[in-house]
């Protein structure tokens, strides 16, 4: 088996994502909760024996070697996942928000991850995203295009107001500020009139170029679902972002961001401007975090202050870690499994935060590098000395 | 040879009513190799803190050509071409050895936005080019440790790490390094070898000057043209070897105890 398969070929790689693709299919299909919970334990099981017998490092191998054909069947999973749901509204939704959390988390990670600036507010530079879609929408005749953009900025600059003493501080008060910002947040949405108070707001669908998101595809006597059409934005932003912050992980900005991360006293003795990066990280993420939250929030068509609390935030940093802090490809596999878990196994849904805190805490204790730890920066895949 | 490159003046750090250095005035020459020795707490460590901006002086100015480096921020003080080696070792663990030497490289690198994510090729160009400077930097060192420089700096051993220091500390090719204690931890032998890697690099990088603080009197004696003493924050006697083991003030404060 070992010679068969030559470890520098593309095949591990397709193979696994064929694997991953077929399994998604089989959980979204899946109704009951017994064949929801086996299917469950039955991939946990299987990822465990796959790794035993060294699988899974070859696969990971694999992927590093062919990054172009590995990234190119990742969104081909997607796409067949899409034709297969095509008409339901559900697994269409669901993909289309894991896609978008994938930015938001992308974000966190830049923030995190690499500078390891803490940010408990996630969920709030989501909702400013959010909010800054609802507005524009309902005042301005924005292109929805330029609304997205607007999200992005309008977070990113929100969260500058937070620079200055996120840089002072270190440690749990850099936390304990954006904890406070992410409380504050909520409150003032809901005693807020304008923006609809504990009620929110209501959204219209996505519109770019006149192809209008909220009106799903008919092919003679097939209707495919609305939904789609998000997927396939998500889709596409969320490459967008993954290979921004993978170029910037694979480049002098990436080291500078560990750096910080890791010894500021040897940043300033090299002349690495520590604040300057931490800026640049935490001004990225929020950018990221709130240009996902515009289209989530014309996707769903409504937003409210209860979606953006603290429990979220917390849910979201509890994603980059479980991946793999660092990670890309970690936190994607996360994003998944955090988000659509507990949709499929009702029973969780309550305890979810309790579920999660208690995962982390394995995680940090015996597999601190996260599901899919990261490994040494490789500034060219394939590239050899 | 004798072109003075750093002259401080009345140079003294106080920590509440603990004084580390006091009202210390001394120079470095464009080319030397200068000792700095003295007993422990004597404030060595504090000099090089002071005079890479790690702290802010008390009193006191530090000439360097034509700036008061009292005055500029550790930053700007790398860009002017001053780099150290840290006592306790500063890499950063979990980056590769070649991560940490581009640290070291920061002043020679392009940081643009722009550049790192979008001019990809030519980013590929500089960072090909920076790799081969690094492994040539590394391999007058060890030649094993240069064929490394993509794994983690943790698995290295103590000694690989201090020459990935002060690698890292060389390879902006800087006008003055610092080296605090490199031979820390090591044996005679190791130690002599490292001594004269460094002496090697140096033939490499003429004007080169070199201030190191060293415990090893047979490391200062072989490789120092000239020392300088300090005790309780002061200088107390300054000259070639020679003359500093033969004063009674030095073997009273220092050699005397060792
Ligand atoms: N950051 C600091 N805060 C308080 N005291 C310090 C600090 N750094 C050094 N000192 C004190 O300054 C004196 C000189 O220390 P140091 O420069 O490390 O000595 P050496 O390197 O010669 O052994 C010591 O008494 C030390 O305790
Ligand atoms: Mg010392």
């Amino acid at each position: 088996m070992k010679r068969l398969i030559d470890p520098a070929s593309a095949f591990p790689a397709l193979i696994s994502m064929a694997g991953v693709t077929l399994f998604t299919l089989l959980f979204l299909h899946a109704e009951s909760q017994e064949a929801v919970l086996g299917l469950t334990l039955g991939a946990a099981i299987a990822l465990l024996l796959l790794a035993r017998f060294g699988w899974n490092a070859r696969a990971a191998a694999s992927f590093a070697g062919h990054s172009g054909a590995g990234n190119a069947s990742v969104i081909i999973g997607v796409l067949v996942v899409v034709a297969v749901f095509y008409d339901q509204h559900f697994p269409l939704l669901m993909l289309a928000s894991v896609l978008l959390y994938i930015v938001v988390c992308l974000g966190l990670n830049l923030q995190f991850g690499y500078a390891g600036v803490v940010n408990f507010a996630g969920a709030a530079f989501f909702g400013i995203g959010c909010y800054t879609a609802a507005v524009l929408t309902e005042h301005s005749a924005l292109p929805h295009l330029l609304v997205v953009v607007a999200g992005g900025v309008m977070a990113a600059g929100i969260g500058s107001l937070l620079i200055l003493p996120v840089l002072r501080t270190y440690g749990h008060y850099a936390a304990l500020i954006t904890i406070a910002f992410g409380i504050l947040f909520r409150v003032f949405l809901e005693v807020n009139d304008a923006l609809g108070g504990p009620q929110g707001m209501k959204l219209p669908g996505m519109e770019i170029f006149g192809w209008k998101l909220n009106d799903g595809l008919t092919f003679g006597d097939i209707e495919v679902s609305f939904y789609a059409n998000y997927v396939l934005v998500a889709l596409a932003m969320a490459a967008v972002a993954f290979m921004l912050v993978r170029r910037l992980e694979r480049s002098w900005i990436g080291l500078n961001l560990d750096a910080v991360r890791l010894d500021e006293t040897a940043c300033a003795a090299f002349g690495i401007d520590v604040a300057r990066w931490k800026i640049t990280a935490f001004t990225l993420g929020n950018f990221l975090a709130g240009l996902a939250g515009a289209v989530y929030a014309m996707m769903t068509g409504f937003v409210a202050p209860n979606s953006f609390t603290f429990g979220d935030s917390l849910i979201l940093v509890s994603i980059v870690i479980l991946g793999g802090i660092g990670n890309p490809w970690g936190l994607t596999v996360a994003t998944a499994i955090v988000l659509i878990l507990p949709e499929k196994l009702q029973f969780i849904q309550e305890y979810r935060l309790l579920l999660y805190a208690g995962l982390v805490i394995l995680i940090l204790l015996f597999r601190p590098g996260g599901l899919m730890p990261r490994q040494v920066r490789n500034y060219f895949p394939g590239w050899k000395p | 040879m004798n072109q003075v490159l750093l002259a401080c003046d009345g140079l003294s750090m106080r920590f509440g009513g603990l004084v580390a250095l006091n009202a210390l005035s001394l120079s470095v020459n464009e080319g030397e190799i200068l000792g700095l020795i003295g007993p422990n707490g004597s404030g060595k460590t504090t000099f090089f803190n002071v005079i890479t901006g790690i702290y802010q002086a008390s009193a006191g100015r530090v000439d360097y050509r034509g700036q008061d480096l009292a005055r500029l921020s550790a930053q700007e003080i790398y860009r002017a071409g001053v780099t150290r080696t840290f006592q306790r070792s500063r890499l950063c663990l979990p980056l590769s050895i070649f991560d940490n030497l581009m640290i070291g490289n920061h002043r020679r690198l392009n940081h643009g936005l722009w550049f790192n994510l979008m001019r990809r090729r030519e980013f590929r160009r500089q960072f090909e080019q920076q790799y081969v400077q690094a492994q040539g930097l590394v391999r007058t060192f060890s030649q094993s440790l240069s064929e490394r420089l993509f794994e983690p700096a943790a698995s290295v051993n103590m000694i690989d790490r201090r020459r990935i220091e002060i690698c890292r500390a060389l390879i902006s090719q800087p006008t003055l390094l610092l080296l605090d204690e490199p031979s820390a931890g090591m044996t005679h032998e190791e130690t002599r070898e490292l001594m004269d890697d460094i002496l090697i690099v140096r033939e490499h990088m003429p004007g080169l000057s070199i201030v190191i603080i060293e415990h090893e009197m047979n490391v200062i004696e072989r490789i120092t043209e000239r020392c300088i003493v300090l005790n309780f924050g002061q200088k107390i006697c300054e000259g070639p070897y020679a003359k500093i083991a033969a004063d009674p003030q030095v073997q009273e404060a220092y050699l005397g105890t060792a």
